[in-house]
């Protein structure tokens, strides 16, 4: 793994509403390594599509508003980069695949075309040379090359989902942000789909922030996971240790509300209760009510990231694996 | 157990544009009183329309369905009626499935309105009976739908389904619309309900942990027809129908050691548009040969275990 490419310190960003104001990012800090590939695991709602646009600063403002915080990419602060500067960087050197490909394409346009429009708005090249690069994108994710000039609705999910990955890649971005780029496919073509992006990953070294909800995908693709609750990460660590020793008991929840292939237990177990409103978080740890470990301090202070073991931290006062 | 449900060569086909869509293509099972039947499949391979034509929610094409003894295929209006009270469905989306205008405990004490015959003192103290059983606190009464959260939401569902006492609930899809952890709460509800209910479930879906989690046998479906069925253990351990095995193999496990290999598919799907007699996957199969141009018949390899699938022994 390589130097650090994307640094984001202390970020808080607020839904500012005529109601409330919805406190969707609190203090979260990330680094992202060349060629790593990081999942951000959480809930509807956790805020990982927040920071993912935060990143290529693509939130609406308003309701959105970035109270405090750096995000830093190849050494500059990209909440200080000019809107000029921006589209130089938006689908060229970060791009982003989302979770609907049915909506991410223009229906009216040729696949192909969409493509080298990519291409052409961050190369000085001909028309001509963008399409024959199109082409080869098309190719490199396993559409033959013979279908550039159809239309969307010609494809099927799986294939538009590689459509857009292909765009996402044309310009041989140096960050993906994939926002559950699988949840909408089905599972033999999911299993396409991620045996694909292990490929392109070691091919290209483009570093990945994986957002998900879906803990077997980190499993198979993920070298590290951040998990998200209520806008914090409470977890993070190398997906091996995540999987080997989980220790923030939201972390111990999610692994037990998963029905378990091998297992022939009768019940799940399940994390009681609901997300805290993000309008109205709680003082203390935001988890402290779901809890089974909450203590009377829980609910006073709110715990500060802690280093438990080498590279796993954990925002827990008591943290560690299950008895 | 006696057997509660059965069907026997069900058809659903669609007309469109291109020729006759086959839905449904020839299905038949026996479901057992207090079972649950997984139903699994992709997209578009059937097996939500398959609910739907048992419920009687879609007209049926040809086939023949039982239902505790008796004939169910055709009822007349006043049949339909009493086979609903005992024939219910759960849907996926609790967001669009509820009335947004009506309040929790309106929405759950309609079923008690549509069939009539009590007081409107009796039909709110058994719709506050239900709001416990299903986990709705009382404070929620006068709430809508647009103020509860997803989970809270497919509660009323399944309240609303619960109300006139079924014999058999569809279940289609859900949990698949919720967060895990609201999901395991929504599934452990569901196994409580049916140990104490003595209920039987079909629960379709395109998940398969949870399939496994919740089913007695599954039925595995691709493009409208049943290709593999087993009890769930068995499926799992040792499936013979080489989509199955693809499909299980698919399966984003969440750990990091013994992960398996896939089985990647290849080609497309095949239209489900006037379907040639052969077998359906033939054109993503790895094992396709000429044999498979011919119709596959459904086999028991073992006791209880059933595929579709001429060459399942000799791979």
């Amino acid at each position: 793994m390589g130097d650090v490419l994307l640094s984001i310190k202390n970020l808080s960003i607020e839904y500012h509403t005529d109601k409330a104001v919805v406190y969707a990012v609190n203090n979260i800090s990330l680094d992202v390594r060349h060629g790593e590939t990081i999942g951000l695991v959480g809930e509807t709602g956790a805020g990982k599509t927040t920071i993912a646009k935060s990143i290529l600063r693509v939130l609406p403002t308003p309701p959105a508003v970035v109270k405090s915080g750096e995000i830093f990419f190849d050494g500059d602060d990209l909440l200080k980069t000019s809107e000029h500067g921006m589209k130089k960087i938006r689908g060229n050197k970060i791009a982003m695949i989302f979770q609907d490909p049915m909506t991410a394409l223009n229906p009216i346009e040729r696949v192909g075309s969409q493509i080298a429009e990519a291409i052409k708005q961050h190369n000085k090249i001909s028309r001509a040379e963008a399409e024959r690069r199109a082409c080869d994108m098309l190719e490199m994710v396993g559409i033959p090359g013979g279908r550039f000039s159809e239309y969307p609705h010609q494809f099927s999910g799986g294939m538009k989902q590689r459509v857009v990955i292909a765009m996402a890649l044309a310009c041989k971005p140096e960050l993906l942000l994939a926002d559950e780029p699988t949840t909408a496919l089905d599972v033999t073509i999911q299993a396409q789909v991620l045996e694909m992006m292990h490929d392109l990953k070691e091919r290209l070294g483009t570093s990945v922030v994986m957002i998900t909800h879906d803990l077997g995908v980190v499993a198979d693709l993920c070298d590290s996971v951040a998990v998200v609750y209520a806008g914090e990460i409470v977890e993070q660590a190398s997906a091996d240790d995540m999987f080997e020793s989980p220790s923030h008991p939201y972390t111990i929840g999610l692994f037990g509300s998963l029905p378990q292939l091998d297992s022939t237990e009768r019940r799940l177990k399940p994390i009681k209760g609901l997300m805290p409103d993000p309008t109205n978080l709680p003082a203390g740890c935001r988890f402290c009510e779901r809890c089974p470990r909450a203590a009377g301090e829980c609910a006073q202070a709110a715990p500060e990231m802690r280093e438990t073991a080498p590279g796993h931290f954990v925002k827990c006062f008591y943290p560690g694996g299950e008895e | 157990m006696p057997v509660l449900l059965e069907a026997r060569d069900l058809k659903k086909y669609f007309k469109t544009g291109g020729g006759m869509l086959h839905a449904v293509d020839g299905i038949s099972f026996t479901l057992e009183r207090g079972k649950t039947l997984g139903v699994v499949g992709e997209s578009g391979c059937g097996k939500s329309t398959l609910g739907r034509v048992l419920l009687h929610l879609l007209e049926l094409t040809s086939g023949e369905i039982i239902f505790d003894g008796a004939d169910a295929t055709n009822p007349d209006k006043q049949e339909l009626h009493a086979l609903r009270e005992r024939m219910q469905v759960i849907f996926q989306d609790p967001f669009s499935s509820l009335n947004p205008r009506m309040s929790v405990s309106e929405a759950i004490m309609e079923p008690f309105k549509r069939r009539g015959g009590m007081t409107k003192a009796d039909m709110l103290s058994e719709t506050r009976i239900l709001m416990e059983t299903v986990g709705i606190a009382a404070r929620f009464e006068n709430s809508y739908p647009h103020e509860l959260d997803g989970g809270r939401r497919q509660r009323i569902g399944i309240a609303r389904a619960l109300a006139l006492k079924p014999d058999f609930i569809v279940c289609d899809e859900p949990v698949s619309a919720l967060d895990v952890s609201i999901q395991a709460q929504i599934i452990n509800l569901m196994l409580d309900l049916q140990e104490e209910r003595g209920l039987t479930y079909m629960f379709v879906t395109h998940d398969l942990s949870v399939v496994k989690y919740i089913s007695d046998d599954i039925m595995v479906m691709y493009l409208g027809q049943m290709v593999e069925k087993a009890p769930a253990n068995e499926l799992f351990r040792d499936p013979k129908h080489p989509y199955s095995k693809a499909l299980l193999s698919a399966i984003p496990v969440p750990n990091r050691k013994n992960r398996k290999k896939r089985i990647l598919l290849t080609g497309e799907i095949t239209s489900p548009v006037n379907p040639k007699p052969g077998c359906r996957f033939m054109a993503r199969c790895p094992n396709a040969s000429e044999e498979c141009n011919r119709p596959q018949e459904l086999v028991e390899c073992t006791p209880e275990h059933f595929v579709a699938c001429c060459k399942y022994d000799t791979l």
